[in-house]
């Protein structure tokens, strides 16, 4: 009994140099977010509290922490404080897989990708949970939207995910990345690339897909009866998961902890940082479209997830899965 | 061992609870949540029996798609009431009918409980049996080589649902305006700005 103990311990302490990383860095690149968008319309973003203003969401934090929590009284209490415990655990269980190198990953399984893609698709549960125990009508509406775009924006990740299986022939996140060593996947599959790029920004409710807040029609979407402490869990649980589709992006296209060549200099540079770098660049564009693109439309936001993403990554599959077995280039599985 | 027994019970447990509390609950959006519970403790035992591919696909495809469905449909509808007249209202059809397929579903049940007896006739029949490869690798050999006729007539079957659900849903609304990308793109000045010469005190008319 002793021993499992102390594989717990062993476990939890993992756990906590993982999450502690993760909640820090996200506190990090909501301030990297308002410093991007505030210098695209020229403007200072945040330069007060600390160093460049570094300081900023901590503080925030701080902020939300005192403010009371208001609980409306119309509102269903348990599913209602439920909510935002479900989004924020979710974005955060999901980075158990993310391998930062071929060492530094919590849990190495078979099935990673799926593991990623179940938790991203339990994401909406959050969402609909809060808009629907608000017991108000923007909250509702809210939820609804953004179920219904979450679920069309998944249909497309999938298949695109199913087009780097196929070159793969594994499921481990870690086999992904290695076998990009030659090649990164976004030079083949650069359409795919895109259209996972822009289904991430809609999957996350990210501008131009932030429907489901849309400020000017309803107040702040299914956040709009939240508060407090309550109100940044909504808050850091999205910015996780911002975080985590740029990691998997990194790791489906842009070959995970891989240097960019295989060369001297490049490759003394340690696996993590390489990942960090290109998580990074990803997010750069995130917050680089949130300032520049404006707000689509709902008809608009569906055609382009069903009519347009859907059949253009079968029409891609379809070519990827010919190309590689006309070629011979199908992955060989050793039995 | 003992900690696998210990997860075990733990989600078996809370599967049996939570399937309780489905037809139990009065709320009708409490049966949803805990049908997701039941959902979620499934697929983790599928996952503790070694069947992870099995377990992931039970996530995505009913928690993340079919229940986020039945949440919408329990939201929108106000299924309590009906829920209530059910057992209020005396000429209900729906609990004969139910205890109907429930007995079907038992009689199934004890087929297939019963096959388990012959378990290894069925186990030595199947050609591949492999365990140093992933059961991701496993199910696909069998699916796609020895089980293909059943694997695309069930597609073929989904297929169909899917055409009728969309044709029973389909109706066509008239007078609705439409956007039409090709034409806003085309459009340019030559062909939407249009110079009239206006005379003094007579105005002129846009035939709009």
């Amino acid at each position: 009994m002793i021993e499992y103990l102390q594989i717990l311990g062993q476990e939890i302490y993992k756990i906590i140099f993982l999450l502690v990383p993760i909640l820090v860095s996200v506190a990090m690149i909501v301030w990297l977010d308002r410093r991007v968008w505030g210098l695209v319309q020229k403007r200072r973003g945040p330069n007060v509290v600390g160093p460049f203003g570094l300081f900023q969401t901590l503080a925030d934090a701080l902020k939300y922490i005192f403010k009371e929590i208001i609980i409306p009284a119309s509102a269903n209490k348990a599913v209602f404080i439920l909510a935002p415990i479900v989004t924020m655990t979710l974005a955060l269980i999901a980075w158990a897989v993310i391998p930062l190198s071929e060492e530094l990953v919590l849990s190495d399984i078979n099935i990673g990708v799926l593991y990623l893609f179940a938790v991203s698709s339990l994401g909406v549960y959050g969402i609909i949970m809060g808009g629907w125990a608000s017991n108000s009508k923007y909250p509702f509406l809210g939820a609804i939207r953004s179920a219904a775009q979450m679920v069309s924006y998944e249909v497309s990740i999938g298949i695109i995910i199913i087009n780097v299986l196929l070159c793969v022939g594994s499921l481990n996140l870690n086999d992904i990345v290695i076998a990009q060593k030659e090649l990164w996947y976004v030079i083949p599959l650069f359409p795919m690339f895109v259209i996972f790029f822009i289904s991430s920004l809609a999957e996350t409710n990210r501008p131009p897909f932030d429907l489901p807040e849309a400020e000017a029609e309803l107040v702040a979407g299914y956040q709009t009866e939240y508060s407090g402490m309550m109100y940044a869990m909504f808050w850091l649980g999205e910015y996780a998961n911002i975080l985590l589709m740029c990691a998997l992006g990194s790791i489906l296209f842009l070959g995970g902890w891989l240097p960019i060549m295989d060369i001297y200099p490049l490759n003394l540079i340690p696996a993590p940082v390489w990942m960090l770098l290109k998580i990074l660049f990803l997010f750069l564009l995130f917050a680089l479209i949130k300032a520049i693109v404006p707000r689509y439309r709902y008809d608009q936001l569906m055609r382009l997830g069903w009519k347009i993403f859907l059949p253009f990554s079968l029409i891609y599959l379809v070519l990827t899965s010919s190309f590689l077995f006309y070629f011979d280039k199908l992955p060989k599985v050793n039995l | 061992m003992i900690v696998h027994s210990i997860f075990f019970y733990f989600f078996s447990i809370i599967a049996i609870f939570s399937s309780l509390m489905v037809i139990t609950s009065r709320s009708t959006i409490n049966s949803v949540f805990f049908l997701i519970l039941d959902f979620i403790s499934v697929g983790c035992l599928f996952i503790m029996v070694g069947a992870e591919f099995l377990g992931m696909i039970l996530l995505i495809v009913y928690v993340g798609a079919v229940a986020v469905l039945f949440l919408f449909v329990v939201m929108m509808l106000n299924v309590a009431e009906q829920k209530q007249s059910w057992f209020i209202g005396k000429k209900s059809t729906h609990i004969p009918t139910g205890l109907i397929v429930s007995v079907l579903i038992l009689l199934e049940l004890l087929v297939v409980v019963g096959g388990w007896k012959y378990k290894e006739d069925v186990m030595s029949s199947s050609t591949l049996v492999l365990s140093d490869i992933t059961n991701t690798h496993q199910i696909g050999l069998v699916m796609y080589t020895d089980y293909i006729l059943y694997f695309q007539l069930a597609g073929i079957v989904l297929l169909l649902a899917m055409i009728g659900a969309i044709l029973l849903t389909f109706r066509e609304r008239v007078g609705v305006k439409k956007q039409s990308y090709l034409n806003q793109i085309s459009r340019n000045p030559s062909t939407a700005v249009e110079l009239k010469d206006v005379k003094f005190n007579q105005g002129v008319k846009i035939d709009d």
